[in-house]
Parts: structure tokens; C-alpha cells; sequence
């Protein structure tokens, strides 16, 4: 295998909470990410699933140097972001941007798309000046909009035209690495097939490497290459697309999988459903050893003792799971 | 008798440019204990339908202009404020999307969860907060005795939703209006949801309209599905039926762009265009311009919902006169 675009090691984010205005007081820490490491390869998807609070949103900002890492390094095509000047970080954002969620709140409402589209190329000084109208109107293409809506503002987008803008936004810079977070949650069933179509294909097209983040897991395997399934800071699982979620090996997501519904009513009917009890603990004060050992139905004395390691397994998925050999 | 009989509904919104028709003709019945799904993407009229019934349409801009609501006898779009009163709430309840912004932050549980009960029961307080606490306990909650006199902000997303859900059942309805009631919540979460409501409909044995743009939660959870599009019924069917032999162009359409029901890697199927806005809608059927089996008979005529199979109606004259 070549050498990655983008390697995390052991990437730790960690947020110190304090009380008082005065007199600061240390009183906890949010554990977002706790030691994730990763390696995404060059025209790789890789999808990064968990429910709200587990930190997905908080690894790709920490990738992105948008929050600055505990500890842990952040290496991009072999420079490490987290030892970078300012400066550096700038000129790296160039290979590596990012897609947010709501298309709504992440474009300017006050700039027409050639302006969204132009700012970052005159910032990075991407092309020379006369030729930013015929770069914009090629992203306005490369993402299935037509370029005489360059004058227009955003909101006489639909939602699904915004996220294409949001796109080519990210496109501008012709970077080699998109991460995209929850970028179709907040769109229609319909609307959301061109959308992830329009990332396939341009991951083809263009040798891109993707992270996408999302919490529904039969659009993360429609896309992705590889899944990472994380909990409460932690990669619990990672693995080939297909394999994690046809026999995902990890209590969580074996439960996770089994509560996604299906359109099929009689599948829907006749399956065994693992329906985990209560709610996921707060990153404040997670639960000692195995952070999923209190909703776990396979937890043993074990579980509670030491937090398991991510272990590579014959056939080349990685659980972070004691018992997995057993269950 | 059906519970509840909604024929010729239309609901519009009266803004300063134009008619906006947010529902233009729905009629569908549901019948004691079963559970109907309506389907549709945003702005398709599912959650305006519902708050015509419930009477919750802001008035104006909306307006109710034709249409009647039947349940048990009473017209809830008709009769005096009081008799609908004495219904909403009672006989008929309804949770939201948003568990978190549904309930009012400056009162305790308890003061919300017993509300309906001080206004429709002769009971008293104590009665009623004891009823409350058996009601925390049927939706899961531990400890539901201390935990009653805390505020919704101390509760995580699912049990605000399980909250809400006691809310709406502690007078024990005949009728549950469900509107996305898991949309904003985690995957596991939802499925916990989803199961007690599954539950608590056997254990009441009412029935609940259960709103959502999720096909998958469809397929689990209902009897009979209603798929609207641009304020219409396009289909209405029993589950398996919707599932396994659509009969309208809108019902596969939007089957074939889920993507777990695609080989992966596949491109996936999308439907061309946007819906249309509901201001300038022409005459003729409203998916005309997006479907592919579309005619120019399509775009001169209205499509009615008639019956094409035994419980299964479809508003595509195509599918009408045998042709797909």
C-alpha cells in the first residue's frame, strides 16, 4: 500500500470545563476524542459512523485544525498539521476541506455563488484574476449546476442546490482530501440520492479521498470503501464497507445495525432486533473500562477492568472489543 | 364506522403574493387500532393535514377551506370550539418532532405531564401526579417518582421524547398523532421509541397516524401507508402492498433512491427536477413533470385517487388504465 494522504495518530481532543468568572476552577474534562488512529488512502471513502455526542463532528474538525488537538498528530501527505505554524495549516487547507451539514447555515447569505466560489481562489491565489469567471462556472458544472445562476444568493436555492455549492465551495481549491460532515442529513430522500451520486462520481473523477460523516449507516456503506463506527471518542470498529455492516463483530454495532429500519415490511417483521437500554453516557464522566460495557449485553467482569484496545483481527477488520473472539 | 374520516381536505395559506396549497383534496379513513403511515417529503402536506385535524394551523395565514374531519360522529373541523375541546387532548393527542422544544422549559414534568388530565378528568391533583407517575414508569422512566418534579432540560433527547409520549397517552386516546416523533433522534434511540409505541398502541389498543419521510420506519411500524406529494393523496395501500407492488410512478420512485435497496457502488436512482411550488401549481397531475411515464394526458387532467386493486387506490391514470 502506498503511503496515506492522511494519517491520525493516537489524536486526543479533549475540552477542560471550568466554574466561576473570576476564580476558574477546573472542574472536568470532555473526553470528544480520546486516541483515535487512522490512515485514509489516496481516492479512499471512508465513513465515520455514531450517534450525536460520540465525536465525529469533533475528529473532523480536529483534523481540519478548526479545534487544536490534545495530543496526538494529524499527518497530512507527510506534514503534521499539529506541530504547524498557522501559516502552514492555511496553505495545507488547500489539499484538505470541508463539507458541513446544513447548506443552510454554512454559505454566506450575502454572497452571490460566484462570490462563495471566487473568495477562496483569489485567497490562495489559485488562478490569476481574469480567469476566476471561467473557473466558477467549471465548479458551477463539475457539481450539476448550470453557471447563469452565478449572480444569484442562496437562499433562491433549493437545499439540495445549496449543498452543490457547498461542494463546489470545497472543490475551489482543488484539494485531495473532502470531509464531509453529515452532508445529506438534512436533506430528502430524493435529493439526497443526486447529492451522494455527485460525491461518488467525483471521487472517481478526480482521485478524491473522502471522509464521510453520517449517523445513517445505509448511505454511509452505499459510499464508503471502509467504515469506522466510533463511541464516545473511541474507534470501536473499522473495516471494509460491506463486511461491518453485513456482519459487524463489535456489540455496538452489531446494535446499530439491527436498529436501522428497513424498507422491506416483511424483513422488517421477522427480525431479531437488539434494542439497547438507556441512553449513551456522557463523555464527562464515561463509565470505566469498556466505555459500551453498561448497554452491552455480552459485558463481563473484564469489560469493566480495562478499556480494550483497537485489535487487528486474521481477516483485516479491527475491533475494540475483548470478548470478540467469543460472542 | 372508521375512528377517524378526513375526506376533501384543503388547507391553504393565504400570503400576501399568492395561495399557497398546502393541502388541496385529501381524504383517507383510519380505522379503531390500526396504524396509518403518511409518507411524503418536506413540504408534501403531512404535517399541515395533521394540524388541520388537531386545529393547530395558525389561522391566518392558514385557512381550512374545504373538507370535514369525522371522528365519532363529530365534524372536528366544524363543531364549536367546546366539543373540539373535549376532544383534542383527550380523545385524540399528538407528539412532535422536536422532544427538546415541545416542552415548555420553565415548568417541571409534572406540571406538563398532568395538564390534561386537571383539564379533562374530575381528578385531583394527587391522583392525577400518581397517574403521572405510573404513566413515566409504562414509558421506561426510572425512577419516575423523584424524577417527575425535575425540568426537561435534565433529560436527554429520547427521554424528553418519552415524556412527551406519557403526555399524550396519560388520558389514554383513541387516537395517536405522531408527527416524525424520532426524526431528531439517535438510530438506537429511535428503535426504543419506535417499540413502545409499538407497545403502548397494544396495550390501549388505539390507533395511531404516524408521519415521517422514513420508508424503513414505514415498513416496521404501520398497518396501511398514505403517500402524499405537493399537498395530494398520490397512494394509499396496505404496507406490504406499498412496498412490494407500488401502483403509483412517486412510490417507486422514491423506493429506488434508498439506498439500501441498491446494489452498492451503483449509482442511485434520482427523480429529476424539484417538487413543484405550491402557489403556481398548473392543472394536471403535480409529479407530471418529474415522472417518466408521464403523457400529455397527465399534464391536462387531474388525477383522482381511485381504487385499482382491493384496499390499494392510486392517483396515476396510467396506472388507471392499465398501461404500468
Amino acid at each position: 500500500m502506498s503511503e496515506p494522504i492522511l494519517e491520525l495518530k493516537n489524536l486526543q481532543t479533549h475540552f477542560p470545563l471550568h466554574r466561576g468568572l473570576v476564580f476558574k476552577r477546573h472542574t472536568g474534562t470532555v473526553k470528544a476524542v480520546d486516541g483515535v488512529s487512522l490512515a485514509v488512502q489516496r481516492g479512499e471513502v471512508l465513513g465515520l459512523v455514531g450517534e450525536s455526542g460520540c465525536g465525529k463532528s469533533t475528529l473532523a474538525r480536529t483534523i481540519l485544525q478548526l479545534v487544536p488537538a490534545t495530543t496526538g498528530s494529524v499527518v497530512l501527505e507527510g506534514r503534521n498539521l499539529t506541530a504547524a505554524s498557522a501559516a502552514e495549516v492555511r496553505t495545507s487547507r488547500r489539499a484538505l476541506q470541508m463539507v458541513f451539514q446544513d447548506p443552510y447555515g454554512s454559505l454566506n447569505p450575502r454572497l452571490t455563488v460566484f462570490a462563495t466560489l471566487a473568495e477562496p481562489m483569489l485567497v490562495h491565489k489559485i488562478c490569476p484574476r481574469d480567469e476566476v469567471t471561467g473557473r466558477v462556472a467549471e465548479l458551477m458544472k463539475m457539481v450539476g449546476l448550470a453557471p447563469r445562476f452565478m449572480q444569484k444568493y442562496p437562499h433562491e436555492f433549493s437545499g439540495g442546490q445549496r449543498q452543490r455549492i457547498a461542494v463546489a465551495r470545497a472543490l475551489a481549491l482543488q484539494p485531495r482530501i473532502i470531509i464531509a460532515d453529515e452532508p445529506v442529513s438534512a436533506l430528502d430522500v430524493s435529493v439526497q440520492a443526486q447529492i451522494l451520486n455527485l460525491f461518488a462520481e467525483l471521487v472517481r473523477r478526480m482521485n478524491l479521498s473522502l471522509i464521510f460523516i453520517a449517523h445513517d449507516l445505509s448511505v454511509v456503506k452505499h459510499i464508503s470503501d471502509r467504515i469506522a463506527v466510533m463511541y464516545l471518542g473511541k474507534i470501536v470498529e473499522l473495516g471494509r464497507a460491506a463486511e461491518v455492516i453485513e456482519r459487524p463483530r463489535h456489540p455496538y454495532t452489531r446494535a446499530l445495525v439491527s436498529a436501522i429500519p428497513t424498507p422491506d415490511p416483511d424483513a422488517e417483521r421477522a427480525r431479531q432486533r437488539i434494542v439497547l437500554a438507556g441512553d449513551p453516557p456522557s463523555p464527562l464522566n464515561p463509565p470505566a473500562g469498556c466505555a459500551f460495557h453498561p448497554r452491552c449485553a455480552f459485558a463481563t467482569e473484564k469489560c469493566r477492568a480495562a478499556v480494550p484496545p483497537l485489535e487487528r483481527l486474521a481477516d483485516g477488520r479491527e475491533v475494540a472489543c475483548v470478548r470478540v473472539q467469543e460472542i | 364506522m372508521p375512528l377517524l374520516e378526513v375526506s376533501g381536505l384543503r388547507t391553504y395559506f393565504h400570503t400576501r403574493n399568492a395561495i399557497h396549497r398546502a393541502v388541496d383534496g385529501v381524504s383517507f379513513t383510519v380505522e379503531k387500532g390500526e396504524t396509518l403511515g403518511i409518507v411524503g417529503e418536506s413540504g408534501s402536506g403531512k404535517s399541515v393535514t395533521c394540524y388541520s385535524i388537531m386545529g393547530l394551523l395558525p389561522q391566518p395565514p392558514g385557512r381550512i377551506e374545504a373538507g370535514s374531519a369525522i371522528f365519532d360522529g363529530i365534524d372536528l373541523l366544524r363543531c364549536p370550539p367546546k366539543v373540539a375541546r373535549s376532544v383534542r387532548g383527550k380523545r385524540i393527542a399528538m407528539i412532535f418532532q422536536d422532544p427538546m422544544t415541545s416542552l415548555n422549559p420553565y415548568l417541571r414534568i409534572s406540571e406538563q405531564l398532568i395538564e390534561p388530565l386537571i383539564i379533562h378528568e374530575k381528578i385531583s391533583r394527587s391522583s392525577a401526579v400518581r397517574r403521572g407517575v405510573e404513566m413515566l414508569e409504562a414509558v421506561g422512566m426510572n425512577d419516575a417518582a423523584r424524577r417527575i418534579d425535575r425540568y426537561p432540560h435534565e433529560f436527554s433527547g429520547g427521554m424528553c421524547q418519552r415524556v412527551m409520549i406519557a403526555m399524550a397517552l396519560i388520558t389514554r386516546p383513541e387516537l395517536l398523532i405522531a408527527d416524525e416523533p424520532t426524526t431528531a433522534l439517535d438510530v438506537t434511540v429511535q428503535a426504543q421509541i419506535l417499540e413502545l409505541i409499538r407497545r403502548l398502541q397494544r396495550e390501549l389498543g388505539m390507533a395511531v397516524i404516524f408521519i415521517t419521510h422514513d420508508l424503513g420506519v414505514v415498513a416496521g411500524l404501520c398497518d396501511r401507508v398514505l403517500v402524499m406529494y405537493a399537498g395530494r393523496a398520490v397512494e394509499t395501500a396496505g404496507v406490504r402492498a406499498i412496498f412490494y407492488q407500488p401502483r403509483h410512478p412517486y412510490t417507486r420512485a422514491l423506493q429506488r433512491s434508498i439506498p439500501s435497496t441498491q446494489p452498492k457502488g451503483a449509482a442511485l436512482f434520482t427523480i429529476p427536477g424539484l417538487p413543484p411550488d405550491l402557489s403556481t401549481l398548473a392543472a394536471g397531475c403535480a409529479f407530471a413533470p418529474r415522472c417518466e411515464s408521464a403523457t400529455g394526458l397527465c399534464l391536462g387532467q387531474d388525477p383522482p385517487l381511485v381504487e385499482v386493486a382491493p384496499g390499494h387506490a392510486s392517483a396515476c391514470l396510467r396506472v388507471q388504465a392499465g398501461e404500468i
